[in-house]
């Protein structure tokens, strides 16, 4: 028809790209990647950027109010699609273990010092206060955690809990259950940060002092040697993991208080992206722990062999999380 | 008819393309925030039982309890924490409940929605939701009504944060740089001009100067209400039309005569758009 208008001859020349855009974006978020060809996968990006120039043009010469806002939804959807992550689920897990936990750990070294200082001058403290009087130990180990080993109890009782062997089926429900609980506490270390911080350190004085009142509790009955070994097998890995929990922590309070150069906004949320990240890995490590702890440390029970994995799983943190690597592809 | 149009201005934010185009997102609202959120946690319950009834199961088939608590612990663990970063992190950015209701998590800053953001929202979750939950569950176990009023109060705080800012952030979107935005489900309606509804009333002819009585604003009211298609509007619409440019009234049906009159308006304000004027409304000489 000589008579349609402009926009009108404008629509019906470009109508098929628009819908065959929509066509391929409902494939693709539906999932049913297979289904799509590599040449419409190729084509995804010309045809958004054509969808793009089409709503540029239709602002500017179209009145058809229903199309301007088609264009605008599909482009919107198209936009969301291209300049996303197109990386599955699998690549992205890859890539975590790969360069981003182990940078986020080295990106926040200030905040482990500080986060390490806090917990071990709780322990000292408690430890200290213990020694001198043996009433504190209530007030740092909870009753649920001591379970019967407290000052009142006897030597030999806990020597034995040092080295009782269960049956062997119960240890993967240890490990399980530690392992949760743990996670949970480094998760929650984390998300306390925002509140400048304060939260965080106590809970990671808090965590080191319970440790530092056992460790006293044991030492004045001279087993000091042995719950070392101990607690070596699991808490090189499970302290060290709570300790970055808390500097994940700590990296959030700071970033929210002191913002720096840029806007409050903006620091917290460029903190809290990276303190996630090594959030994430620490509830790896405390599985790690949990299988350490609930398995391997009821089979291994001589203190020299005890204290060996203890130091061999904290080299390995050590290298893994700060040791040199080549310069990662951004 | 479209109901994007009726969206205050307030919860729309713009997005500048790298090719330089604006397009405009609109945010979640508050009830669709929490439904979404609801919907999740349905989904949330039926997975755990599904665990609870596999293990429950294998447990007795095995005469394994100990390996089935585990999977159980375990999956327990998975499910709470991994729900939602393990949906957002798929390219459509968002949990089946806020997929069900046309929402999506995007970057603040409008670039790549990356793992770390996706981690932050959702681990600070924790504190927002299953922390005072916890405290909660233990007020059995008398740890005393000032923990339990204490926790109530942080819920409310956290629960709330959405509603006293801007961008109707959560504290996770807060730490993350992410906000919730609904994804509009394109639909492409017909062309009114090229419709059959124009050819009965294309015979019609107006002058130049009935069809400078309208602008844009008035063309796309004429747009609603051709689409909507309701005859008692339409009759009323054409009566204000045929009074307002002196038209009399012939042959022509309500519809016939409101298609052909938008047909002729939309051409003479887009040839105007062509020469560069912008004819906003009825006023606007």
């Amino acid at each position: 028809m000589s008579g349609d208008l402009r926009s009108t001859r404008f629509r019906r020349e470009r109508e098929r790209d628009w819908l065959r855009l929509e066509d391929v974006l409902g494939r693709l978020e539906r999932g049913s990647l297979k289904t799509l060809t590599d040449a419409e996968l190729l084509a995804l990006p010309g045809l958004y950027r054509a969808a793009l120039s089409s709503l540029s043009v239709a602002r500017a010469t179209s009145l058809d109010h229903g199309l301007v806002e088609y264009l605008e939804a599909l482009s919107t959807r198209a936009y969301f699609l291209v300049y996303g992550t197109r990386t599955g689920l699998g690549q992205r897990i890859g890539r975590f273990f790969a360069q981003d936990w182990p940078a986020a750990a080295q990106a926040l070294w200030r905040e482990t010092a500080v986060s390490w200082a806090v917990a071990i001058m709780g322990a000292v403290l408690a430890a200290w206060l213990v020694t001198s009087d043996p009433d504190w130990y209530y007030v740092f180990v909870p009753e649920g955690l001591a379970d019967g080993r407290t000052p009142s109890a006897a030597t030999e009782y806990l020597r034995r809990g040092l080295y009782d062997q269960g049956s062997l089926g119960s240890y993967g429900t240890l490990s399980a259950m530690l392992m949760t609980h743990n996670a949970q506490i480094a998760i929650l270390a984390f998300a306390l940060g925002f509140a400048f911080c304060v939260p965080t350190a106590v809970l990671m004085a808090y965590n080191g002092a319970t440790l530092g009142a056992f460790v006293a509790l044991y030492a004045s009955r001279g087993l000091g040697w042995e719950v070392g070994a101990w607690l070596a097998v699991h808490g090189a890995t499970e302290l060290t993991a709570v300790v970055l929990a808390g500097a994940a922590g700590l990296r959030i309070g700071t970033a929210v208080a002191l913002p720096g150069r840029l806007t409050r906004m903006a620091s917290a949320a460029r903190a809290g992206r990276q303190a996630a990240t090594l959030v994430a890995g620490c509830a790896v490590m405390l599985g790690v722990a949990g299988v350490l702890e609930g398995l391997v440390r009821q089979v291994v029970v001589d203190p020299w062999q005890r204290a060996l994995i203890g130091v061999v799983t904290l080299l390995f943190w050590v290298g893994y999380l700060y040791g040199r690597r080549r310069e990662a592809a951004p | 008819m479209s109901g994007t149009r009726a969206v205050d201005a307030r919860w729309v934010r713009p997005l500048v393309t790298p090719e330089g185009v604006e397009l405009s997102l609109v945010l979640a609202d508050g009830g669709q925030r929490v439904a979404a959120f609801l919907l999740d946690v349905v989904f949330i319950v039926l997975a755990l039982l599904a665990l609870l009834v596999v293990v429950g199961v294998s447990a007795i088939g095995l005469r394994e309890g100990d390996t089935a608590l585990v999977i159980g612990t375990a999956g327990f663990f998975l499910v709470r924490n991994g729900y939602f970063a393990a949906f957002e992190l798929t390219p459509r950015g968002a949990t089946p409940g806020k997929r069900l209701l046309g929402l999506r998590v995007a970057a603040r800053d409008g670039g790549r929605l990356t793992g770390d953001a996706i981690l932050a929202r959702n681990l600070v979750r924790e504190v927002e939701l299953f922390l005072p939950l916890t405290i909660l569950a233990v007020q059995n176990t008398n740890a005393g009504a000032v923990l339990v009023v204490l926790g109530l109060g942080w819920t409310g705080i956290l629960l709330l944060f959405p509603l006293f800012n801007r961008d109707r952030l959560r504290v996770g979107d807060l730490l993350a740089g992410t906000w919730v935005v609904q994804v509009p489900r394109p639909r492409l309606l017909a062309d009114l001009v090229a419709a059959p509804v124009l050819q009965a009333g294309g015979a019609l002819a107006f002058t130049a100067v009935q069809l400078r009585a309208y602008g844009i604003k008035e063309l796309h009211v004429l747009e609603d209400v051709l689409r909507a298609g309701n005859v008692g509007t339409m009759a009323v619409v054409a009566d204000r039309i045929r009074a307002k440019i002196g038209w009399v009234r012939g042959a022509e049906s309500n519809g016939d005569f409101l298609g052909a009159y938008y047909a002729g308006l939309r051409g003479e304000l887009e040839r105007g758009l062509l020469f560069g004027r912008r004819r906003l409304d009825k006023f606007d000489a």
